[in-house]
């Protein structure tokens, strides 16, 4: 059975590697999908729709195709049907520039007879409001509703109870490189150059589409720049360009623009819940009462957790989702998760000052009834209490002196993340020396080329800058899975570890009787193969597989599940000022402690959280995004309304990889649920004054303090 | 954006006789900062833009015993970084610096800041016709307005993003404008008005008109200023709401107070409460406090903007004491 061995025979692995095309993104050489230029390429748009809901009655592409320039012109929206949020596709454009296809968009004449929209929550709730979706009745999905335990029983014994009702808006996600694609036909084979997180379920997608077998199909993601779980498929735009490709007999180029990646581009849900919780007096967490719902925009989904990490043997939670005239939620970065702990890690909180108790000492009686998790979370808190000194918390929240004041708090979170099979890969060994790992999967930015690098290097004794890695095509067809749920590393790794070793005994077995040596005694280290019984029988690396003649030895591998393990519990703590005349909230450090099982690029590793916890912390202070109820529009679909942190907004981040396994983990999600409620509870901590609804904007707390 | 005309103008005169008197047939670019974002969200659809950058000598700061004469054409970053003006003129060099993004305050121009458009996200949206731009319904009255006018407003609740205009304001600064009949020269204070006057426009220039000069008078010995931002976002943001104070003090006396707010009203909004109450006093925390008081006296919030007048009034409190 394989096994990553000690951590002290580990020569690179949990060590700081940096990344492989490190040096090619600094310089701008990566070839992004927005830097693809085919020769003859033309250039892609979309015609949204300006209103939130209509009946498309007329499209006229005449006009548009006689510009000079134009190539082709498609419908993406029949006459006669509905558009139901703004930016709904409606017609797309190629044509020899940019610029030209911007002004033929223009040119499209469309009519339509405006309906009834909402686009807001509450409004779409009440009686008589406008039917959104066609498949519900009324614009509120049928709750689900989970019980377990007595709930009554349990708030008879409760000695404390909290109502309150949590909110956590819309967020979109923001990804630098905006989705898209580039097309292009010979024949009947299409290779696009996608932004994607799946290259192989961007491939299946557009097979199926074009009732083409996949063999004729190539995607390709060299470099991605960033998805967070909203690009899995090609969707309509990969569509779209594909059909502008075939039409115009040329490459097309198309990338949303920044207003369409927030209208389209994918959210993640709002969140609205009302609870009443209750614990006894000796501070067991014993009754949690959840009504909730949230707005998936068009999309059917808005799920959030709760109960959420902490063990509530009574509750009872009714969850459902709001249907609005906006584009649909997709996976973002731990779905349903960051809106549920931020609540959850609020109520904590607040039942622990009920009771009278440290809301961390309340953490400690109640936290995961998974005794393998809790373990790791109970050490957690006791590393994140001294790292960010919790003892200096104000005992009395809002108890500190001074206009800027201080406070800390902290949050939980949970995933999974261990990867699963479907992964193929190989490693091949030349006989020149050169050394290739090969698989479908694709390096979303969080560094899983590097992390291949560094386990083929480790096996074969080699430097991670020996190993040529080719991840994001699939041409050669190796599929793997779309990387999403944090499971890359826990599907691909433990395939390409099995590989390189596969690849390693052929070597072993081919060298062994050249340098009288036995097999089983060779090892790899150091740029040399010797052998462990004789330390004399040792040959360059090179030399070793310059035996190989003509032959090249090209090995795949299985994936082994006792390589990987998943279930992380991480913890953060945050330290805030919160200014009480301007109501602005500066985080001055946060602590950030996830459980990583085992670590393989620490380096990555900590850019996974660091990155994570700056998402999070724009979720706390900043995102939202705002629909106006008047024109059915979104009234920031920019990145100057709609604000992510800049430099200013990123405090001190302690990123603690906590490695507890030597079995590999996915983190790419988890650091990012925990941080909204640590934020919330800091401000609590330090003003004493409790805001529910995020993002915590100065107009918030200067309401909660008046 | 759609297609234009684009001509370098040689000097002022002939810029001004490029410029059509209508609004919306020609443009001046400067830095082009805010001009392209109108052009690329078809806010703004000129058949000519004119370009300013190429008219020699309007890019110079001169100081002497006069005060301070800017060019239209300095960058923020320059004025930013100024020594004279950081000493003498605090309250400016601090507005400058505070403005956007570093890349921005590089080609960004004090013409163009002064001149500026609304933020106003039912301005900047393509799809909506507002009443600021020539439609019949100022759309924050009855929607988001968290970000809009307390003082001021009506019938358009725009706030003016400038971070400059309160600061030269609170320095009585004077700008030059060269137009078809010539020169003129106002008090920045005259220069713009209230969308009571124009809902459309936020100042007094006229479409072939244009502002080529600041002068600010040399502040009297002991005078200290400064500029205060309140801003969401610290990395690159419109205010919330600002304050330029500008104290000419006597000891810890204040015997001449300027304060102007950016971000609560149509226009940089003078308040002359905040002023009579720092006038002539020594400035303590009560007097400070007392002039944040009296300055929001009279706001009319709206829905969701009623945090700035506690915010107002406390950054003018801040302000006053900073300069104490």
């Amino acid at each position: 059975m394989a096994s990553w061995g000690e951590a002290r025979d580990s020569r690179l692995i949990g060590k700081r590697v940096t990344r492989l095309s490190g040096a090619e993104k600094a310089t701008g050489r990566a070839k992004y999908t927005f830097d693809i230029n085919r020769p003859g390429m033309l250039y892609g748009r979309i015609l949204r729709s300006p209103v939130a809901h209509a009946t498309i009655t007329s499209i006229d592409l005449s006009e548009a195709e006689a510009l000079p320039g134009v190539k082709a012109a498609i419908l993406l929206i029949e006459p006669g049907k509905r558009v139901r949020y703004e930016g709904q596709e409606i017609a797309a454009i190629a044509a020899t520039t940019n610029d030209i296809a911007k002004d033929a968009i223009r040119l499209i004449r469309f009519d339509y007879d405006e309906l009834d929209y909402v686009v807001d929550v509450e409004s779409a709730k009440a009686d008589g409001a406008p039917q959104i979706r066609d498949d519900w009745m009324g614009n509120q999905s049928e709750p689900r509703v989970d019980e377990r335990g007595d709930i009554e029983a349990g708030f008879a014994e409760a000695a404390v109870e909290v109502e309150a009702t949590y909110h956590a808006p819309v967020q979109t996600h923001v990804c630098l490189e905006t989705h898209g694609n580039v097309a292009e036909w010979d024949g009947d084979n299409l290779t696009v150059w996608a932004s994607t997180q799946a290259v192989f379920g961007t491939r299946q997608n557009l097979a199926q589409h074009f009732e083409l077998p996949e063999n004729q199909v190539r995607v390709i993601s060299e470099h991605m720049g960033g998805g967070f779980g909203s690009k899995f498929g090609p969707g309509v735009e990969g569509i779209a360009v594909a059909k502008l490709a075939r039409k115009a007999g040329a490459p097309v180029k198309l990338m949303l623009t920044r207003k369409a990646e927030h209208l389209v581009g994918g959210n993640r849900p709002s969140m609205t819940q009302q609870v009443r919780a209750g614990a006894t007096q000796d501070g067991r967490f014993i009754a949690y009462d959840l009504s909730g719902y949230g707005t998936g925009g068009i999309g059917a989904g808005a799920g959030f957790t709760g109960p959420y990490v902490y063990h509530v043997p009574n509750y009872r939670t009714e969850k459902s989702a709001v249907a609005i005239n906006a584009g649909s939620a997709r996976a973002m970065r731990a779905p349903g998760h960051p809106q549920g702990a931020f609540a959850m890690d609020s109520l904590m909180d607040e039942l622990a000052e009920k009771l009278g108790m440290d809301p961390l000492a309340f953490r400690r009686m109640n936290s995961d009834s998974d005794p393998r998790r809790n373990k790791i979370r109970q050490a957690e808190y006791t590393l994140g209490a001294q790292e960010i000194g919790w003892h200096r918390r104000n005992s009395v929240p809002g108890s500190g002196t001074g206009i800027k004041k201080r406070g800390i708090g902290m949050g939980c979170g949970l995933w999974g993340g261990g990867g699963g099979p479907g992964t193929q890969a190989r490693v091949t060994i030349h006989s020149s020396g050169a050394v290739e790992a090969v698989t479908g999967t694709q390096d979303i930015g969080t560094g899983i080329r590097t992390v291949i690098a560094i386990i083929v290097a480790e096996e074969l004794g080699l430097k991670p800058a020996d190993i040529t890695v080719k991840v994001g095509d699939t041409e050669p067809g190796l599929p793997s899975r779309g990387s999403g749920g944090s499971q890359t590393i826990g599907s691909v790794a433990p395939v390409i570890k099995t590989a390189a070793i596969a690849a390693k005994r052929k070597l072993f077995g081919h060298i062994a009787p050249l340098i009288e040596a036995e097999p089983m005694d060779l090892r790899a280290a150091g740029g040399r193969i010797y052998s462990a019984a004789d330390l004399r029988l040792s040959v360059p690396w090179k030399e070793a597989t310059g035996y190989l003649g003509m032959e090249t030895i090209s090995e795949g591998g299985e994936w082994d599940e006792n390589l990987r393990v998943g279930d992380t519990a991480g913890v953060q703590f945050a330290d805030v000022e919160v200014d009480t005349e301007t109501g602005l909230v500066k985080v001055i450090k946060v602590v950030a402690i996830q459980d990583c099982g085992l670590v393989v690029n620490r380096l990555t590793t900590e850019s996974q959280i660091n990155g994570a916890v700056i998402m999070g912390l724009g979720y706390a202070l900043l995102e939202e995004r705002i629909m106006d109820g008047q024109t059915g529009k979104m009234l920031n679909a920019n990145l100057e309304d709609y604000k992510v942190p800049g430099t200013m907004e990123i405090p001190e981040i302690v990123s603690i990889a906590y490695d507890t396994d030597r079995k590999i983990t996915g983190i790419g999600e988890p650091p990012t649920i925990p941080t909204a409620g640590a934020v919330a509870n800091a401000v609590y901590n330090a003003i004493g004054v409790r805001i529910r609804e995020l993002p915590i904007t100065p107009d918030k707390v200067l309401n909660a303090l008046s | 954006m759609e297609n234009f005309a684009y001509v370098n103008a040689a000097d002022v005169e002939q810029a001004s006789s490029l410029l059509s008197d209508d609004w919306s047939e020609t443009k001046v670019i400067a830095g082009g900062t805010d001009l392209l974002g109108e052009l690329k969200e078809y806010i703004e659809t000129p058949k000519k833009v004119v370009n300013l950058k190429s008219i020699p000598g309007l890019d110079e700061i001169k100081a002497d015993s006069s005060g301070l004469t800017i060019g239209a054409l300095v960058t923020l970053a320059d004025i930013a970084a100024h020594p004279t003006i950081q000493h003498h003129y605090t309250v400016l060099a601090e507005a400058a610096a505070s403005v956007a993004s570093p890349q921005i305050r590089n080609v960004g121009t004090l013409g163009g800041n002064l001149c500026q458009r609304p933020r106003c996200w039912y301005y900047r949206h393509p799809d909506i016709i507002c009443l600021k731009k020539g439609g019949d319904t100022c759309y924050a009255i009855e929607g988001m307005n968290k970000y809009h006018a307390i003082f001021g407003g009506g019938p358009v609740y725009i706030v003016h993003p400038s971070d400059t205009a309160p600061a030269l304001m609170a320095l009585g600064a004077t700008v030059k404008i060269v137009g078809p009949n010539g020169e003129r020269t106002m008090p920045l204070a005259d220069f713009f008005v209230l969308p009571d006057v124009n809902p459309q426009r936020e100042n007094v220039l006229e479409p072939n008109e244009v502002l080529t000069e600041v002068h600010v008078p040399q502040p009297k010995a002991g005078t200290k200023s400064t500029y205060l931002k309140v801003r969401e976002r610290g990395s690159f943001d419109f205010a919330l709401v600002s304050v330029a104070a500008n104290f000419e003090m006597n000891g810890g006396t204040c015997s001449k107070a300027n304060v102007v707010l950016g971000g609560v009203a149509p226009i940089p909004w003078r308040s002359v409460e905040a002023e009579a109450a720092l006038n002539g006093k020594h400035i303590t925390a009560a007097v400070a406090k007392q002039a944040g008081e009296a300055a929001v006296a009279n706001a009319d919030p709206m829905t969701d903007n009623g945090y700035k007048v506690p915010l107002t009034r406390n950054v003018i409190s801040r302000a006053a004491m900073s300069l104490a």
